[in-house]
């Protein structure tokens, strides 16, 4: 196509220079055969594939196929030239060469973007190994069974999903995730596939098949996001349908309308057919709508691959669009604003060292597996030696009494410590208390409760700047609780004390509130048990999916990790994806537009309209693959 | 039953009117182009006989553009 391009280029300046030097004169038929001759080749040269694929679309019925328009108009100012027998076959040869490099242009601008995007979501895994009598072997990762142990090098990418069995290592999950710091992982730990190995070789026996794994999944929505198609691209597909044939039509009304007009009313004489069938021509150059079909569609991929890098998986254009009208963002508490762990957060009024404190609650509870206990056992930081240990008595609903190194420890609530005879305070902080008894003396109560995760308090914020009016929290937790961490986050309206049911209510009264039915409402939840919600909402957000089918399924815009600050990014990724689509589309009607008033009024030529339609293209490409860049946002 | 075929298209309307040519073929519920990710994804009717309503797909396709490729 270069080739053809450059040949036809060539041919143009040898033939003007010919014409301009004066060796063989226009005058005369020999001068007239001969440059028609010349130029009819040039003009074949660049634009034979375009007349063949015209005479097939003619033969199929489709009489708004670009070719043919395209050649049509070529052909036509040809025409014009042979009657005006001005010898100017300049325009036609050079509107046809602008027009293939305009595609030339396009289809390597949209193949490169194409190929970027890919690039970015590059986590598809092409092999992986398998031991086999002490070597290892590539294989097809489709064909390793479930169970089959594979080993992964440093450097490499986990091909599936499974449980480590030997070996530790860090991963790389940016990924999946974004998050550049890289994870710890030991013998017993799930592996996520799609992270990169980097440090030791890992054995992992695999829990899943390579199509169920993570990898697989997220590269299955990805793809298919841009299927769901926005309301955007609806309008530009249904426009396209209607802009052609309404230029077509215009442009026969042009050519025949006003010299009719002329030939009746006007004095001065002559229709002046030529000019306005010329203008007529460079309305079908401008005709093709292909500038404004293809910057849409690319924008939106180009959005939804840059948000994949990031770590924020959106389902379709139509969840972009949506989510970039959000107004309100309703959130779960436990596990979405706090860590949904329980964590000692404090110790008060303590009369011996405060880790020793723990230490003694820890060992006395150490045959529990209840949340607190379980907590207890973690900010103690090691394995409690269970001989020191003995005559543990547990107390239903009270707490827990036993012997550690020879001292009587009591472990539990307020109740367990007046039945010691002891007189201890309610404690101010909100969380569960337990208060710890040694030989008899009060020592100290231990705080336990759910922590807010370190970002929270910033992604509200950040939502408020983004434009959101309203922040809304849910839980089931009590009233007590969700107040304080209602408060302290700076949470518009907080709900407690709801069962699943309720959440689902409180969302629909929500969305009936809206003022604008184009507001959108976010629900934001961590997936496991908020499926209903998520649903109902206009956009359901599904946190720390990471090996979460799940949450994956019931969600329209999915958060690999935890982080609650990429819901603000999610919405900054989606106002600034509409942006460029709202720009190219207003850019592009408005250069149209604009050059068929101008063309029908003649100011313009068609030179100025195959650079408006090419032009505009380019732009409009260039301006869609900024929607990529979104890591600074 | 949804399936979904790999495409070779060069421009952006062209993607949209082969998808229109896709649901108007007979034995076709539904049917999406993605042009971005070249990919077709067609919803068959039931009992419908995917390969050879396939076949019309393609050739209604290959009606609105001529240089467009399904793969199936």
């Amino acid at each position: 196509m270069l080739i053809r391009i450059c040949i036809c280029a060539a041919l143009l300046i040898m033939v003007n220079v010919i014409r301009g030097i004066g060796l063989i004169g226009t005058e005369g038929t020999f001068g007239f055969v001969f440059y028609l001759a010349l130029y009819v080749a040039t003009y074949l040269v660049i634009g034979y594939d375009i007349l063949v694929k015209a005479g097939k679309g003619i033969v199929n019925g489709r009489p708004f196929d670009e070719c043919f328009l395209m050649a049509f108009a070529t052909l036509g100012a040809f025409a014009l030239a042979v009657i005006e027998r001005n010898a100017d076959y300049n325009e036609a040869i050079a509107v046809m060469l602008f027009y293939q490099i305009g595609e030339l242009f396009q289809n390597y601008a949209v193949g490169r973007s194409r190929r970027n995007i890919s690039d970015l979501m590059d986590i598809r895994p092409d092999y992986a190994n398998i031991e086999k009598d002490g070597e290892l072997e590539q294989v097809d990762p489709d064909n390793v069974e479930i169970g089959t142990v594979i080993v992964v090098k440093p450097g490499e990418k986990v091909p599936i999903d499974g449980v480590m069995v030997e070996g530790s290592s860090s991963l790389n999950t940016a990924a999946l995730t974004g998050e550049s710091v890289p994870r710890d992982v030991a013998e017993g730990d799930e592996i996520v596939s799609g992270c990169i190995n980097l440090t030791g070789v890992l054995r992992i026996r695999t829990t899943r098949a390579f199509g169920e794994s993570t990898v697989s999944k997220i590269l299955e929505l990805v793809e298919n996001a841009s299927s769901r198609k926005s309301r955007s691209e609806q309008f530009i597909a249904k426009f396209a349908r209607v802009y052609t044939p309404a230029v077509v039509f215009s442009a026969i009304a042009l050519a025949i309308l006003p010299p009719v007009f002329r030939i009746i009313f006007a004095s001065d004489g002559g229709a002046m057919w030529s000019v306005w069938v010329y203008r007529a021509l460079t309305f079908l150059v401008i005709s093709c709508p292909c500038a404004l079909v293809v910057s849409i569609p690319l924008s939106f991929f180009a959005g939804i691959g840059g948000a994949s890098h990031e770590g924020i998986l959106i389902k379709g254009s139509n969840f972009l669009e949506t989510l970039s009208q959000a107004r309100t963002v309703v959130f779960d508490k436990t596990g979405t604003l706090t860590q949904g762990v329980f964590e000692v957060t404090a110790v008060h009024h303590a009369t011996l060292d405060e880790h020793k404190l723990i230490e003694y609650a820890a060992a006395v509870e150490c045959y529990s597996s209840h949340p607190i206990s379980l907590s207890l056992q973690k900010a103690y930081g090691q394995a409690v030696d269970r001989s020191r240990v003995s005559d543990i008595e547990e107390i239903s609903g009270h707490g827990v009494k036993g012997m550690v190194d020879g001292h009587e420890v009591a472990a539990g609530n307020l109740k367990l410590m007046r039945s010691l005879g002891l007189e201890v305070g309610e404690c101010h902080s909100i969380g569960t208390i337990v208060h710890v008894a040694i030989d008899g003396q009060y020592c100290g109560h231990i705080v336990i409760s759910d922590v807010v995760k370190p970002n929270s308090k910033a992604a509200i914020s950040a939502l408020k700047a983004a434009g959101i009016q309203k922040t809304v929290m849910l839980t089931g937790d009590a009233k007590r609780i969700a107040d304080k961490v209602g408060s302290d986050l700076k949470v518009d309206e907080v709900h407690s004390e709801l069962l699943p049911v309720d959440k689902v209510s409180q969302v629909e009264k929500l969305l009936s509130e809206k003022k604008n039915s184009k507001d959108a409402l976010v629900f934001v939840g961590d997936g496991i048990n908020d499926a209903p919600v998520l649903t109902r909402a206009d956009i359901g957000i599904a946190m720390g999916a990471m090996g979460s089918d799940a949450a994956i399924e019931a969600a329209d815009v999915v958060l690999m990790d935890d982080d609650p600050l990429k819901i603000a990014k999610a919405l900054r990724i989606s106002r600034k994806c509409i942006g460029i689509v709202y720009q190219n589309i207003a850019f592009a009607l408005t250069v149209k537009f604009g050059c068929l008033i101008l063309g029908a009024l003649g100011i313009t030529n068609m030179w100025a309209a195959i650079f408006a339609d090419v032009g505009v293209m380019v732009l409009a490409v260039l301006n869609a693959i900024r929607a990529l860049r979104v890591s600074k946002l | 039953m949804k399936k979904t075929y790999k495409i070779d298209v060069d421009c952006a309307n062209c993607a949209n009117l082969m998808e229109q040519a896709a649901r108007k073929t007979a034995g076709v519920a539904d049917a999406s182009v993605n042009f971005m990710a070249l990919k077709m994804t067609v919803d068959f009717e039931e009992g419908a006989d995917e390969k050879k309503v396939m076949k019309d797909v393609f050739k209604a396709c290959r009606k609105v553009e001529p240089d467009c490729e399904i793969d199936f």
